[in-house]
């Protein structure tokens, strides 16, 4: 399990959850649930387009970001912001249905795009993978107080000067960095998973805004790890359990939070 | 006059076996999707009609797995689906969108090992892409039946939550005080919704399905007034979309010789081309009757 | 600012909204340590007035002029009540220190000097029974402290409150307007907050600002909430009632010659025995 191209997998594996974990402590306090789920979805063309062209992946996935996160903040200021979501979402999906159907191995290709294949991951990307994570996971960093205040309330985050449409705009395209790096290990639909799943345990074991992010980041991994450990055993895909690994993970952390509840009631 | 009509309309249109039954079928299924969808924007739950729609992938790929009807498997685990996140279910709005993201992943991840399963022991290699993008010219005609029971079942079940559902969305309490059960109309909301899904998902696939549940209905409801004419206009909507795409698809063929581009694909731009002229329509008017009622 | 003792001066400001004009010719001015309370029915036009204070929305006309200090960092602000997730994880305490830095890029070293200072303004408010408990787990009245020291950490002069006793009980009511005015003596804070019901305000409220029908009257509560008074700002027949030293405004419905009337005394109404 830990030989040689196997390391490969494992290193970015790592970056791109402990990535996600730390994103999506946000994602859960500022409730961007859905947002978070489209824009790993909106990459796809980008890989498609990638394979189609012969160009870099990444490349084509951080385009393809970008293209979601603008479409989503423009016209989610026109109409409703989750039908905004859900279209410009399904739109990209579709331009990817198209770039892939032009090409031989549509369907592999669209399963290794939706779900991830961590197998294919080679040494040449640890290198922009890393770069990509480091600099979102600096950014939310550098971001903390700001996002935490405006999602504690908007309007104190605004009379204080911190503009709540800019650090909307500038947390979706952290959102989009981060889930451009997690598509190749895990997949544009279940990228979400990772992000969210972590996050809503960690909330629900402590109260402490640094710890629960820190907390997110390590059940992220633990997940991930996890889920590489079971597909390399069963063969089954990683996807599979990340998925229901971060249900799991969101079982724990409501259980919990009802646990502590009853408990300080009775000591009450 | 002919030769410009060929242009648009690939010969051999009009006869085409698989064209016939995609006909029907991607009818049907923009017309319970208007149906269904309206409501579904009007309540705000966008992301619980796309999360179903892609939970729904579940089914269609475990039916491919144990040979039954696509139809079914979608139909099934929509259902399921549904009823999960109606018995988990939470109060506020953000806790709500994330239990929906949560059976979301967890279904995805369940249609990845379904997938996976599908191409290691079966034979269907085009299962992936099928699923999740739809296959509207390789659906038999003996579907079609079916097909349009389930429709009808579907349009039936919104005809009759129509009222009910109506006043949930001006205001649950106030519904509740007048009879209405707020969580078993909800419920069987969520499975009118399952309904429209399956049918989508067939034709245009699960990933996409949300496309023709949405863009439609919220593009109605910029420019229409009352539910019923919203209805009405996604229903139009909706059908302009499928049987345009289902023709450039078919025209398509001729385009790039070998493969044609996706029928999805051409439904998903039109609908979206749709709401783009709506949003900005809706904000016209909108300011047309601001300065008729006197501001 | 040439009043060393002013610290906020509102002049002659109108506001619209949507092409609505909801505020037209404000005029009021307060000095430091004054104890004002806003009031007016829903829709008056508080919550408007106080984001304009705030620098969140321009007036069309008049200005609003804050005394000396650095910018924004003089005024302090409550908001409406806030409504707190119960599972973001987020401390009282944690809140408290947001309100120090909220804004600053960058991640919080920690610091004595912060630790001190977020827990002196527990201490300040009361909250130190809860201040490790999760915000979203407290009670509207303990919440309600929490946003309070949130504001006041950065010791601004002037403190600015929306509604702040809305949706309290009667016991939260009292402690809240206790604890402000004890603040307010203690810190000299000049302290402005809106309410639709002036009766809570009354023994420690030194200045009023009336709003009604998009204009404001300002200055002692005797002065101000006089039948005479309202009637003209309303443009329309008002009646003041004392009765225990509670007041009452009501619209009359008497159809008296308007002229006479405003130009009369209030109505006392005797001991009922």
């Amino acid at each position: 399990m830990f030989s040689g191209f196997m390391i490969n997998t494992w290193v970015v594996a790592s970056i791109v959850a402990a990535t996600a974990g730390l994103v999506g402590f946000f994602v859960v306090v500022r409730g961007a649930s859905f947002a978070a789920h489209a824009l790993p979805l909106s990459t796809f063309p980008g890989a498609a387009a990638a394979a189609l062209l012969g160009v870099n992946e990444i490349g084509g996935l951080i385009v393809f970001a970008g293209f979601g996160v603008i479409g989503i903040h423009l016209l989610g200021r026109r109409g409703r912001p989750e039908v905004a979501t859900a279209l410009i979402l399904v739109l990209l999906l579709a331009l990817g249905t198209l770039f892939l159907s032009q090409t031989r191995e549509y369907s592999q290709s669209v399963y290794a795009l939706l779900f991830g294949q961590v197998l294919g991951v080679g040494a040449a990307d640890i290198g922009p993978v890393a770069v990509i994570s480091v600099l979102a996971a600096a950014a939310t960093l550098v971001l903390f107080r700001p996002l935490l205040l405006s999602s504690m309330s908007s309007e104190l985050a605004h009379a204080r000067g911190v503009s709540d449409r800019r650090i909307d705009l500038g947390f979706l395209a952290i959102l989009a960095l981060a889930s451009s790096v997690a598509l190749p290990v895990v997949g544009a639909l279940l990228a979400f998973s990772l992000t969210v799943g972590p996050a809503s345990a960690a909330r629900g074991l402590t109260d402490r805004p640094a710890v629960a992010a820190a907390l997110s980041v390590a059940i992220s991994l633990v997940t991930i790890w996890g889920a590489i450990a079971l597909s390399y055993v069963t063969d089954w895909p990683v996807g599979s359990f990340v998925g229901v690994g971060g249900a799991i993970a969101y079982g724990i952390g409501r259980f919990r939070v009802r646990f502590r509840r009853m408990c300080s009631a009775i000591e009450a | 006059m002919s030769a410009g009509l060929v242009m648009v309309i690939a010969p051999g249109f009009f006869t085409n076996g698989p064209v016939h039954v995609a006909i029907a079928i991607g009818g049907s299924a923009a017309l319970v999707s208007a149906a269904v969808g309206v409501f579904i924007v009007m309540r705000g739950q966008s992301f619980a009609g796309h999360a179903l729609a892609d939970i729904s992938s579940a089914g269609g790929s475990a039916a491919v797995l144990f040979g039954i009807r696509p139809l079914f498997g979608f139909l099934a685990m929509a259902a399921l689906g549904a009823g999960g996140m109606e018995i988990i279910g939470a109060r506020r709005v953000r806790e709500r969108d994330l239990v929906t993201g949560i059976v979301l992943g967890a279904g995805l991840g369940l249609t990845a090992l379904f997938l996976y399963l599908d191409v290691t022991s079966t034979s269907a290699t085009g299962a992936a892409a099928s699923v999740m993008f739809g296959s509207m010219f390789a659906i038999p005609p003996s579907t079609i039946p079916l097909v349009i029971g389930v429709g009808i079942i579907a349009l039936l079940a919104s005809g009759l939550l129509y009222r009910p559902l109506l006043l949930i969305s001006l205001d649950p309490d106030l519904a509740a005080s007048r009879g209405v059960s707020v969580r078993w109309i909800g419920l069987l909301h969520l499975l009118a919704l399952a309904l429209a899904v399956s049918l989508s998902a067939m034709t245009i696939g699960a990933i996409l399905a949300t496309a023709l549940l949405i863009g439609p209905a919220a593009s109605a409801l910029h420019v229409a007034r009352r539910p019923g004419s919203a209805i009405l206009i996604a229903a139009l909507i909706g059908l302009i979309a499928t049987w345009g795409g289902i023709l450039l698809a078919y025209d398509s063929f001729t385009w790039t010789p070998g493969h044609g581009w996706p029928v999805s694909f051409f439904v998903v731009v039109i609908i979206f081309a749709f709401y783009l002229v709506a949003v900005s329509a809706g904000r016209a008017l909108a300011r047309d009757r601001a300065v008729r009622a006197g501001g | 600012m040439d009043d060393e003792s002013g610290v906020l001066a509102v002049e002659r400001l109108s506001v619209s909204i949507g092409g609505r004009a909801v505020l037209t010719d404000v005029d009021f001015q307060l000095v430091q340590g004054a104890f004002c309370g806003l009031i007016g029915a829903n829709g008056s036009g508080k919550t408007t007035l106080l984001r304009t204070i705030l620098g969140l929305i321009r007036p069309e006309n008049g200005s609003v002029r804050i005394g000396a200090g650095p910018g924004r960092g003089s005024v302090g602000y409550v908001p409406q009540k806030i409504q707190f997730d119960p599972l973001m994880p987020l401390r009282a305490r944690d809140v408290v220190a947001l309100g120090l830095d909220g804004h600053r890029f960058g991640l919080p070293l920690p610091s004595a000097c912060r630790r001190a200072a977020v827990e002196e303004m527990l201490v300040a408010v009361d909250a130190s029974g809860f201040a490790d408990r999760r915000i979203g787990d407290l009670s509207g009245g303990q919440q309600q402290r929490v946003m309070i020291a949130h504001a006041l950490i950065r010791r601004p002069r002037l403190l600015l409150l929306d509604e702040p006793l809305a949706n309290l009980d009667i016991r939260s009511v009292a402690e809240v307007v206790a604890l402000l005015r004890r603040l307010s003596d203690e810190h000299r804070i000049t302290v402005l907050l809106s309410a639709h019901d002036m009766n809570p305000l009354l023994p420690v409220m030194d200045r009023i600002v009336y709003l009604a029908n998009g204009g404001a009257v300002s200055g002692e509560v005797q002065d101000v909430v006089r039948g005479s008074v309202l009637s003209r700002l309303y443009g329309y027949h008002i009646d003041v009632i004392r009765v225990h030293g509670r007041i009452l405004v009501v619209a009359s419905g008497v159809t008296e010659a308007f002229d006479s009337y405003i130009e009369s005394e209030p109505v006392h109404v005797a001991r009922i025995p």
